[in-house]
């Protein structure tokens, strides 16, 4: 994305009318920010992942996430030869300090981030016995704290595994898409921080929105189809034997 | 805290989110619902035989019923909110509606049926007693003294049609656990249309073995002979309907090995190793096998009365420990392997933590003491002079 | 048919039920929530709380509107897509009040081998060294620039 003169400027006045939000105290969402004009959900290139990490650290710094819990996660998929229905996959902390170098080389390699998939119909959302979970007007399934029992029902009923216990709260947690950030204008942590573009946060209701051109011309994948959660995290360049 | 990992878990897998607590409770509810059945064999479907274990029956139901929400208070990250689930339960979720059904089960149909029995009883120990129990007994009466013919059939009436209520509504109160993982897609250990139908059978299994046991044990401590016609009848509903279980169980599994899905490889192994001992051993071995054969050599062969007592006893206490294993397996097995179907975690479960054996084991007492203090106040038999007795001898 | 008289300890039992049920609802109109079911099963004043938790990385639009000379640099070059915290860390403080809080120095030998230490799951165009061959231990910024890291020809000593 090349930037010209023009474009830098009207993005500089974005910026600094948001920033001037952000910065007079901890506002609820911009001003002008409408949440039924949104629908969120990411897009990941697996094809750019650089199992760097910088996400899982950003995701911790930015939401306070406890030692040994992910709201965010890098996975490394080694595949030998043919056999999709059986690699081998390593996630040290969550990829938070990124990879050690295997031994074994040959086969296919690569590193898959996962996340909360903002499915738009969430089994977790669905089993929650007292609605302290649930999907905003804007697409994204976020966690009420005060509300949540620590049941852990939602926990059990996500197929991903990417909801824990906050052992500090004591009730359930997850990625909550920065949704913090992006009501102010901001990207979530870990897009921001991604240096290979491979996160992108995208926002299905907004008709500008790369995505829908990326839409069209790209085979995307979301993460077990065939649990028709409606995910909303989609993934170019997703191998067979991803889990 | 360090769990062994083998393979591949997602990060967050790996701690375990259900513990023995959540083991407890289906249990404490199965005991519950299959305590009532064994009663309502009596009121509904008229078998005189077992008319010794009626009142036994329903005390040892609510004396469970009454305990089953600790295991679950004790495992919420927030008990104090536990109330939101009734000012705002969420219509879609199981747990939440399940919240309906145990109150309903509890107020509109055990409390009241042992009310209607127990009412006679009610009415004359307010009326020959003193002091605190007067007051309590007073109060329990509802300050109706009322024990005309015509009082007392109406109460036989709506007993009978509470009992008729009752029956589907124990079948609810235990379904709707099964239910509660059964519905659960992301998780193939424990989704499975049969999940509700096993839970409810296993339920029915444990609580006619637990009345039986706890019938034989209660005359045995009062001295009083066994009335074999009764624990004969109650270990023949006991072998048949252990049959069916085991049959359920035996389908899923057969099942399961048949369509072989993707989920099967890892489930297969996690069964060879880490619940080879719950599963193959005590549940399916000792805990099936075993009680099933002692159970039908009884219904072959006539044996004498000793016999038939000590095998009923074994034969019981093998049951509760299989059914408990069944939970176990289920509850802990379902949390054992990783979703990815790449890896195995282990259970480590505390002593003196919140969600500890210790807690469990005191939570598995408890239900005796309660049941022990409710056969005080209210004896299931009419023997004013065995009261004494047992007063003195405890 | 019932005889009422007869039947007066069932009603008493009703009666007690139903005054369960009345605390019931005056107690469940007490404590719900004012906001729940605002917006859905759930309190919509969760939302909002949830957007108002503060915030950590400053996004590169905010450094960009103060660090125009780096801008400049960085976006000639091959991070011109890295954002300025993907290297020097969460800066929202810092952006906040520029004058009293100072980003740390970083250290690139422990900075810079997190993207580039040389890893076969990597996809293969992307610049990969083994830290220790590649420079012997040399501090990266010795002979790259970070906003502009590509060594030009013109700039190796001849």
């Amino acid at each position: 994305m090349s930037m010209t003169r023009r474009h830098f400027l009207l993005l500089t006045a974005a910026a600094a009318a948001a920033w001037d939000s952000v910065v007079a105290g901890t506002p609820e969402a911009a001003p002008n920010y409408n949440r039924s004009e949104h629908w969120y959900g990411m897009l990941m290139n697996i094809e750019k992942c650089i199992g760097c990490g910088s996400c899982v650290r950003a995701c911790q710094l930015e939401n306070k996430v406890p030692d040994g819990y992910y709201r965010t996660w890098v996975e490394r998929y080694h595949v030998a030869d043919w056999t999709v229905e059986s690699p081998s996959v390593d996630s040290p902390d969550g990829g938070k300090n990124g990879f050690v170098e295997l031994k074994d080389s040959g086969g296919k390699n690569f590193f898959v981030p996962k996340l909360c998939n903002h499915c738009a119909d969430s089994p977790c959302t669905q089993v929650c016995p007292v609605g302290a979970t649930f999907v905003s007007p804007d697409g994204v399934v976020l966690v009420d704290p005060n509300y949540c029992l620590g049941c852990r029902y939602c926990v059990q009923a996500c197929p991903y595994g990417c909801r824990f216990l906050n052992p500090a709260t004591e009730t359930a947690e997850k990625c909550s898409l920065c949704y913090h950030r992006i009501t102010k204008g901001l990207t979530t942590a870990c897009c921001e921080v991604c240096p290979t573009g491979t996160r992108q946060l995208v926002d299905f209701k907004n008709p500008k929105d790369p995505i829908h051109e990326f839409l069209k011309t790209h085979s995307v994948l979301v993460l077990k189809p065939y649990m028709a959660t409606k995910a909303k995290v989609y993934y170019y360049g997703l191998d067979g034997s991803v889990r | 805290m360090h769990v062994p990992v083998e393979g591949f878990m997602y990060p967050n897998e790996v701690e375990l989110q259900w513990s023995v607590l959540i083991v407890l409770y289906p249990f404490i509810t199965g005991l519950v619902a299959g305590a009532f059945i064994l009663a309502s064999l009596e009121r509904v479907f008229r078998v005189e035989a077992v008319k010794p274990t009626y009142r036994l029956a329903l005390l040892t139901a609510l004396a469970f019923l009454l305990v089953a929400p600790l295991p679950l208070q004790l495992h919420l990250g927030r008990p104090e909110r536990s109330l939101e689930m009734y000012l705002t339960p969420h219509r879609s979720s199981a747990m939440a509606m399940f919240g309906f059904v145990y109150l309903w089960y509890l107020l509109g149909v055990l409390v009241v049926e042992i009310w209607l029995e127990y009412r006679p009883d009610l009415v004359e120990m307010a009326q020959s007693s003193a002091g605190v129990k007067r007051w309590l007994y007073r109060a329990l009466t509802l300050g109706s003294y009322n024990l005309s013919q015509r009082a007392i059939q109406i109460d036989d009436r709506v007993g009978w049609i509470v009992t008729i209520i009752g029956i589907p509504s124990a079948f609810l109160l235990h379904g709707y656990v099964g239910f509660i993982f059964g519905s659960i897609k992301a998780n193939p250990w424990w989704s499975t249309p049969l999940m509700p139908v096993v839970f409810l059978f296993s339920a029915m299994v444990s609580g006619i073995s637990a009345v039986m046991l706890l019938y034989m044990l209660t005359c045995r401590l009062r001295r009083r002979p066994i009335d074999m016609r009764c624990v004969d009848t109650i270990a023949m509903y006991l072998f048949y309907t252990f049959l069916i279980d085991f049959t359920l169980e035996m389908v899923d599994l057969i099942h399961r090995i048949y369509e072989a899905d993707e989920s099967f490889r890892s489930l297969d192994f996690m069964v060879h190793t880490r619940l080879y001992f719950s599963q193959i051993m005590l549940q399916i071995g000792f805990g099936t096998i075993v009680p099933l054969s002692l159970l039908a050599i009884t219904q072959l062969v006539r044996l004498p009365e000793l016999f038939r007592k000590y095998i009923y006893s074994v034969a019981g206490i093998l049951t509760l420990i299989g059914i408990f294993a069944m939970r176990w397996n289920v509850v802990i097995g379902g949390q054992l392997f990783s979703k990815s179907f790449l890896g195995y975690t282990t259970y480590k479960m505390g002593f003196v933590t919140r969600e500890g054996l210790l807690p469990a084991v005191v939570l598995s007492i408890l239900p005796f003491v309660i049941l022990w203090v409710l056969v005080k106040a209210l004896p299931p038999w009419h023997e004013p002079a065995a009261l004494q007795q047992e007063a003195q001898g405890d | 048919m019932k005889d009422l008289k007869d039947a007066g300890h069932l009603l008493r039992l009703a009666a007690v039920f139903a005054a369960v049920f009345l605390m019931f609802l005056l107690v469940r109109g007490l404590l719900v929530p004012r906001s729940f079911g605002q917006y859905g099963h759930y309190r919509g004043a969760a939302l909002s709380e949830i957007a108002s938790r503060p915030v950590t990385y400053a996004g590169h639009q905010a450094c960009e509107v103060c660090h125009t000379d780096v801008v400049e640099l960085k976006s000639k070059g091959k991070h011109a897509r890295v954002a300025c915290e993907s290297c020097h860390g969460p800066l929202a403080n810092h952006a906040d009040d520029p004058a009293s809080i100072q980003p740390a120095k970083l250290e690139t030998p422990s900075l810079c081998p997190r993207c580039h230490t040389a890893n076969q799951a990597k996809p293969k165009g992307f610049p990969q060294v083994a830290p220790d061959d590649h420079s012997g231990g040399v501090p990266c910024d010795t002979c790259h620039k970070p906003h502009s890291p590509v060594i030009e020809a013109a700039e190796v000593n001849p």
